[in-house]
């Protein structure tokens, strides 16, 4: 029997953060994972996360995984790799897979940070070559660089549904629909507007009905769902793609805390132990952090993760009460902000239909996941003046302020409340700079100048794909809805360090445009 | 091409050492360290397996070595999961019918009533 003070179960973001926390405090820690490298989900997270500054808001998720294994390694945190925890047991005791032996460790405290798994749907030809899971898709095309398919039809309109379907296309990968039987796009605003204008239609309130094909997946017909989810005859669509994705939710994986007899909870959102703001749980000495005491995300996993370590530390008697609270406070008020707003968990399933500025919500975003031009104009973000000025097309109440703190001018203003809405600041004025526009992580910043010349406007967009077109070259605008609207001139591509890897390509469109075009799109074949 | 050659946000791919492997006695090549799936992904090779009872196709699904459908036999070894198991030189991948690497013959079809 090998003895430690503390025994994290998942190297992930929560785990992995808890680790750091604890070993500062002089505990002796061992972080167990079943994977082959650590970081759990984030090496798959290429996006530019959401929040402010203290939650590494505008990084991506990938150098925020390197940051946190260089911290953990610089508290000299050990972690074991290709280590299946297999059983948790009484007085704190696992039992550990690695290879073909198992072995015994013993800890006075354990912290379950387990994470989550991919939720699944079944469907006639579900189980095809060719159907798979988000998360299947993300460590294919972002870890080994293997493109998961050609055309593709995502099944799922949440956050992980959406920033896989950028993701795929980012990846050279067609995406012929999105799917969701809810009616309403499930995830954040501007990461549907982003496919939106690349052209990819969404279907709510539809569902796979069949995937086709003998031996792997060369088709599948969706259908309309009525209210009650039945498929609605007559509704069924077919399209020609060799992959479905499904990207239906995740569950907790709580297993371990079932087995060691924690008090749980069934919730909607899955099986999760009955814990404290902590992450304590009934049994003394065992904690939960991350998605494994519920869903949300890397960045409240990791801030989760790491108040468990310091209460692990404080019930260990390594640190005073006191020491702990001071810390725990800190940490709980960054996990307080990124809890706030429309998609906050208490509501879930809500029917929100203002923002916190009393304004009406987009309804064409929600079903067709980009925002009407005869909507656009209500919100604060937009405007029309003289001279290059950013406009600002985020219409949800979401926990971010990247943009703000961009501005070398302080002309965008969102405030102390990171959930508001952007608005520009009557006195203040645009370098056209583009921080903003390459710091949103929604990328629903774009500068415009409504009088480029006569008869003309400009229009820079944030632009993430391969190739990157060049100044000078003729494409075509498309708006919103990824139609095409008029022909366009790359005029400027502009690629910054400072802008990680986010391209600010400037476009010439005729100046009734200038309201519209959002979107490039190359001359040379459709899909590029 | 099913390799992203270049990623707006990843770039290249790292340098690897590109290895030989056999499946089903064909000889392809991979990349030395990736996961066996995702070398035959890249050769476009879909099906893993067969399942025992019904004879029904299955490949790659969950991709974190969690649902067990991408399982084959390799070097003579059933059930190994090809999603998190590295490719090494000289491998010997076999499509896994039931949990062997003998293909159907037509007769197991008693299996399906079992």
């Amino acid at each position: 029997m090998i003895r430690y003070d503390l025994i994290i179960i998942g190297a992930g973001p929560s785990g992995l953060s808890a680790a750091i926390e604890a070993a500062k405090r002089g505990l002796k820690v061992i972080v167990f994972d079943e994977n082959a490298k650590p970081g759990g989900q984030l090496f798959k997270q290429i996006h530019k996360f959401f929040g402010s500054k203290e939650h590494k808001a505008k990084i991506r998720g990938f150098k925020i995984g390197e940051d946190l294994l260089k911290e953990a390694s610089d508290c000299s945190v050990n972690v074991m790799l290709d280590a299946v925890v297999t059983g948790l047991y009484l007085d704190k005791e696992v039992t550990v897979k690695t290879g073909a032996g198992i072995r015994h460790y013993k800890a006075d405290a354990i912290i379950v940070a387990t994470g989550a798994s991919e939720n699944m749907v079944t469907f006639e030809g579900w189980t095809l070559p060719g159907v798979i899971g988000a998360g299947a898709a993300q460590t294919m095309m972002n870890l080994y660089h293997i493109k998961p398919g050609n055309k593709i039809l995502m099944l799922g309109s949440g956050n992980v549904g959406l920033v896989v379907s950028f993701q795929l296309m980012q990846a050279g990968c067609e995406l012929t629909a999105l799917v969701d039987a809810a009616p309403k796009v499930g995830g954040y605003g501007v990461h549907a507007s982003k496919i939106a204008r690349c052209g990819v239609p969404f279907y709510l309130s539809h569902t796979i009905i069949k995937a086709e094909g003998e031996q792997y997946v060369n088709g599948v017909t969706i259908g309309e769902v009525d209210s009650s989810w039945k498929v609605i005859p007559g509704t069924e669509k077919h399209f020609d793609v060799d992959t479905i994705c499904l990207a239906v939710g995740l569950s907790p994986m709580s297993q371990l805390l079932k087995m060691a007899g924690c008090k749980m909870r069934d919730t909607p959102g899955g099986f999760v132990p009955k814990c404290d703001k902590n992450g304590a749980t009934s049994i003394p000495g065992i904690f939960a952090a991350g998605d494994v005491s519920g869903i949300e995300e890397a960045s409240s996993a990791m801030i989760e993760g790491r108040i468990s370590g310091v209460a692990t530390a404080e019930y260990l008697g390594f640190i005073s009460k006191d020491e702990a609270e001071a810390s725990i406070k800190k940490l709980e008020k960054a996990l307080f902000s990124l809890r706030q707003g429309m998609f906050a968990p208490e509501n879930r399933g809500k029917a929100i239909e203002k923002t916190e500025e009393g304004i009406n919500v987009s309804a064409s975003l929600l079903k067709n996941g980009f925002v009407e031009a005869s909507e656009i104009e209500r919100f604060p973000g937009f405007t029309k003046q003289k001279g290059l000025h950013p406009v600002i097309e985020c219409t949800q109440n979401i926990p971010c302020n990247p943009c703000q703190e961009a501005c070398p001018k302080n002309y965008i203003k969102i405030g102390e409340k990171i959930t508001s809405l952007p608005t520009l600041n009557e006195a203040g004025e645009c370098s056209g700079c583009g921080m903003c526009v390459a710091s949103c992580s929604g990328q629903a910043i774009f500068l415009v100048d409504e009088d480029y010349g006569p008869g003309y406007a400009s229009v820079t967009i944030p632009y993430e794909f391969h190739p990157l077109p060049a100044a000078g070259e003729d494409g075509r605008a498309l708006d919103r809805s990824g139609k095409e609207i008029c022909t366009a001139k790359v005029i400027d591509v502009k690629s910054k360090k400072a802008f990680d890897h986010t391209h600010l390509l400037t476009m010439r469109v005729p100046a009734e445009m200038a309201v519209k075009a959002r979107f490039f799109c190359r001359q040379e074949g459709e899909n590029e | 091409m099913i390799r992203i050659e270049e990623h707006p946000i990843l770039g290249k791919p790292d340098e690897r050492k590109e290895v030989a492997f056999t499946c089903d006695g064909k000889t392809l090549t991979g990349f030395e360290g990736e996961p066996i799936a995702a070398a035959l992904k890249a050769a476009g090779i879909m099906i893993h397996r067969y399942t025992k009872r019904q004879h029904k196709p299955r490949g790659i699904f969950c991709a974190i070595g969690r649902c067990t459908d991408c399982v084959m036999v390799v070097d003579g070894i059933p059930n190994v999961r090809t999603c998190v198991t590295s490719l090494k030189e000289g491998m010997d991948v076999r499509t896994q019918y039931g949990v062997s690497a003998r293909a159907w013959t037509g007769e197991e079809e008693s299996n399906d009533k079992i």
